[in-house]
């Protein structure tokens, strides 16, 4: 596919109402796109894009592609074991199986909205923006047509994934995945959003939302599987707001996607709150990871542990800025944020920006963020098996970000997120001597 | 057929810690190189081994006539060298087993795959019979293994790799006797008339539960005795510093 000649660049377009919508749902579009129009672009001066490469934000040539007559999507295989599987191509629903228990509620949002209006009202898009991409949220909501709207009634254990594909096809073509998880009380479910594309959705955009709430006692976990075509280019904002005694767990992996930034926002919303933020990145060429988080412990003895393990190729680059705030009243917090580097070139670059800010007392937090270089010694050891510079340094990377994934403590999970990441390594050539 | 190395002067930093070494190591026999501390004995090693810290000023080292130095440290390895490692490296999120896998692989032609199958089955008996623990397989090489079972770790590599000739650096060093008579058990059923052992220890107490063919004392950077396994227990009795007396008699 090409791209549409004379396409009106989405940064003009309005999107104006969607039909057959609630009504609540298109004023929701319509003050989307005032907003957008009233916020400024991101510049230099903005703390929020510090380091950023603002240069990658060009809609000019970028727009809504026409609706897809696609009969599927191209992603990956997915998990052999889940629950139920929606596939999008450019927010077009092409795929849908679903075995889900009784009462779970798993449909495209636009579905959703016509059945169950009132309680996607309730959750759609409540937590503002506040990590940098409030205009591009904006231009999400003016915009969203569909999408993933989740609903897990009290007490419901949905065993095996939820997956859904968000396949971008063709080229300057912008989608808006949106995915809305709602975890009831005492409730476990894990969803899996894949973002892919082929090579033909060159300069192509994805500007997605998810919100997780996980109410009391909820155990939510959610994997973001980022693997466009290395001239795509995405934005995610991420918001997760983590009842009493509830747990959510955030996954984010970079593989693909010249650019792509991820805004996460974790807010420990009851007592006893835990959430866990896990990203693993794998830069090479001139791939770019701009990622920035907010661990908000709004209540005492709330949790929250951070790890972020990036790995650089070539001339790809990071940006980590990651801020812990425990409000006045969450005494008996816990707060962990590690942002660790691995470079594995000369060439590549890590900027890292922890942040701590504590208004009480009886906590327990720390932040560190390192950048390293392949270890002599580790290396040594596998060459002195036999063992290749080149291969002995691969298993060394992919073994670095084992870390963070084996936190996901799923084996089915980690077996999915190491089999997109070893796609990433055989895709890397090294010129090792 | 040996492992030879001949007048061999290395060092670290411009600093000449192997100051003209001769040894033959045929297979077959095991050799035991004795010494003090600083006498050169993990130099030795590490020379041999490859390691790129440490450079050859001059002389040789052959593994049934080829040339190791001219090769890179994995060449060595697939060539049949192998170094259990005083202190073993950890690598982190590399599991026991891919890392072993990977070690074999790279033994294999280019496209040819390792039968999974067999290689687990062989590597189970191994691990079986060194009391190691299944788990091992699925934990990150070496990565909070206590002394014992990194050593255990070493012979088991060594044992799933068959080589021609085994460098072993103070692998007794932080062992407990139990676990040095395990270590000890996996190189006694790895002897044979195809293979070559060079044995570094500093005390003789490994010994006892190896016997060596030949017993080499290293001081100094060079060779300054040779004898049989009596050597060993001589030295125990003695200790090192009758060596300082002869040679200084002997000067």
């Amino acid at each position: 596919m090409t791209a549409i000649l004379g396409q009106m660049s989405i940064l003009e377009r309005k999107p104006g109402a969607l039909d057959g919508a609630p009504e609540w749902f298109n004023e929701s579009r319509e003050a989307g796109w005032k907003q957008f129009l009233e916020l400024p672009m991101p510049g230099r001066k903005h703390e929020q894009w510090r380091f950023a490469s603002l240069k990658e934000l060009d809609f000019a040539e970028v727009g809504i592609p026409p609706i897809s007559k696609a009969d599927g999507h191209h992603g990956a295989v997915g998990m052999e074991v889940r629950s139920a599987r929606f596939g999008f191509v450019n927010d077009t629903l092409v795929e849908e199986e679903s075995n889900l228990p009784e009462g779970v509620i798993c449909l495209p949002l636009d579905r959703a909205l016509a059945e169950h209006s009132d309680l996607v009202r309730e959750h759609f898009m409540k937590q503002e923006a506040t990590l940098g991409s409030a205009k591009f949220v904006a231009l999400h909501r003016a915009n969203v047509a569909n999408g993933m709207f989740i609903y897990v009634p009290k007490g419901v254990v949905v065993e095996a994934p939820i997956e859904v594909f968000h396949w971008l096809e063709g080229e300057d073509i912008v989608s808006f995945p949106h995915t809305l998880v709602v975890a009831g009380e005492n409730s476990q479910v894990t969803v899996v959003d894949y973002f892919q594309s082929d090579s033909k959705a060159k300069g192509s955009w994805a500007i997605a939302v998810n919100d997780l709430v996980a109410e009391q006692g909820a155990q939510l976990t959610y994997l973001a599987l980022q693997d466009l075509c290395e001239e795509a280019r995405m934005i995610q904002v991420n918001n997760t707001l983590v009842g009493k005694d509830a747990t959510a767990k955030a996954f984010v992996l970079n593989t693909g996607a010249a650019w792509a930034r991820q805004e996460s926002l974790s807010k420990l919303g009851g007592s006893g709150s835990h959430s866990d933020m896990l990203s693993v990145s794998i830069g090479r060429d001139g791939q770019e990871y701009d990622q920035r988080t907010f661990q908000h412990h709004a209540s005492p003895y709330s949790y929250s542990d951070l790890l972020y393990k990036n790995t650089l190729y070539d001339k790809s680059r990071t940006v980590f800025s990651g801020v812990i705030l425990v409000d006045e009243e969450a005494h008996y917090t816990d707060a962990y944020q590690t942002c660790r580097n691995l470079m594995m070139s000369g060439d590549a670059e890590a900027n890292s920006m922890p942040g701590l800010e504590i208004n009480a007392d009886q906590v327990k937090c720390s932040h560190g963020s390192t950048s390293s270089s392949i270890d002599e010694s580790e290396l040594f050891y596998l060459k002195a098996r036999g063992i290749s510079p080149r291969e002995a340094r691969q298993l060394i990377a992919q073994g670095f970000s084992v870390e963070a994934i084996s936190r996901l403590k799923n084996p089915a999970l980690e077996t999915l997120v190491l089999s997109f990441a070893a796609r990433e390594f055989d895709r890397i050539v090294e010129s090792v001597s | 057929m040996s492992l030879i190395v001949k007048d061999l002067h290395a060092g670290i930093e411009g600093n000449e810690i192997i100051k003209g070494l001769s040894l033959e190591v045929p297979k077959g026999e095991v050799h035991a190189i004795m010494g003090p501390n600083g006498s050169g004995k993990s130099t030795l090693s590490k020379v041999i081994s490859g390691h790129t810290d440490y450079a050859v000023k001059s002389g040789s080292v052959t593994l049934d006539g080829e040339d190791l130095l001219e090769m890179e440290i994995d060449e060595r390895s697939r060539a049949g060298l192998f170094l259990a490692f005083q202190y073993p490296a950890e690598v982190p999120g590399v599991s026991n087993a891919n890392f072993i896998r990977a070690a074999l692989q790279s033994r294999l032609p280019k496209g040819k795959e390792l039968d999974a199958v067999a290689y687990y089955k062989d590597l189970y008996s191994k691990m079986d019979a060194l009391g190691i623990d299944r788990k091992f397989t699925a934990r990150s090489v070496n990565e909070g293994f206590s002394g014992g079972e990194k050593k255990r770790n070493e012979v088991l590599q060594m044992m799933m790799l068959d080589p021609k000739y085994c460098v072993m650096d103070e692998t007794d060093s932080g062992l407990d006797i139990d676990a040095l008579k395990v270590v000890a058990q996996g190189v006694n059923s790895m002897r044979s008339p195809d293979r070559g052992f060079l044995i570094i220890t500093h005390y003789q107490r490994l010994l006892d539960y190896i016997e060596p063919d030949h017993v080499h004392v290293l001081a100094g950077g060079k060779i300054v005795r040779s004898g049989g396994k009596e050597l060993a227990l001589e030295l125990e009795a003695r200790g090192y510093d009758f060596l300082k007396e002869e040679t200084l008699t002997t000067a």
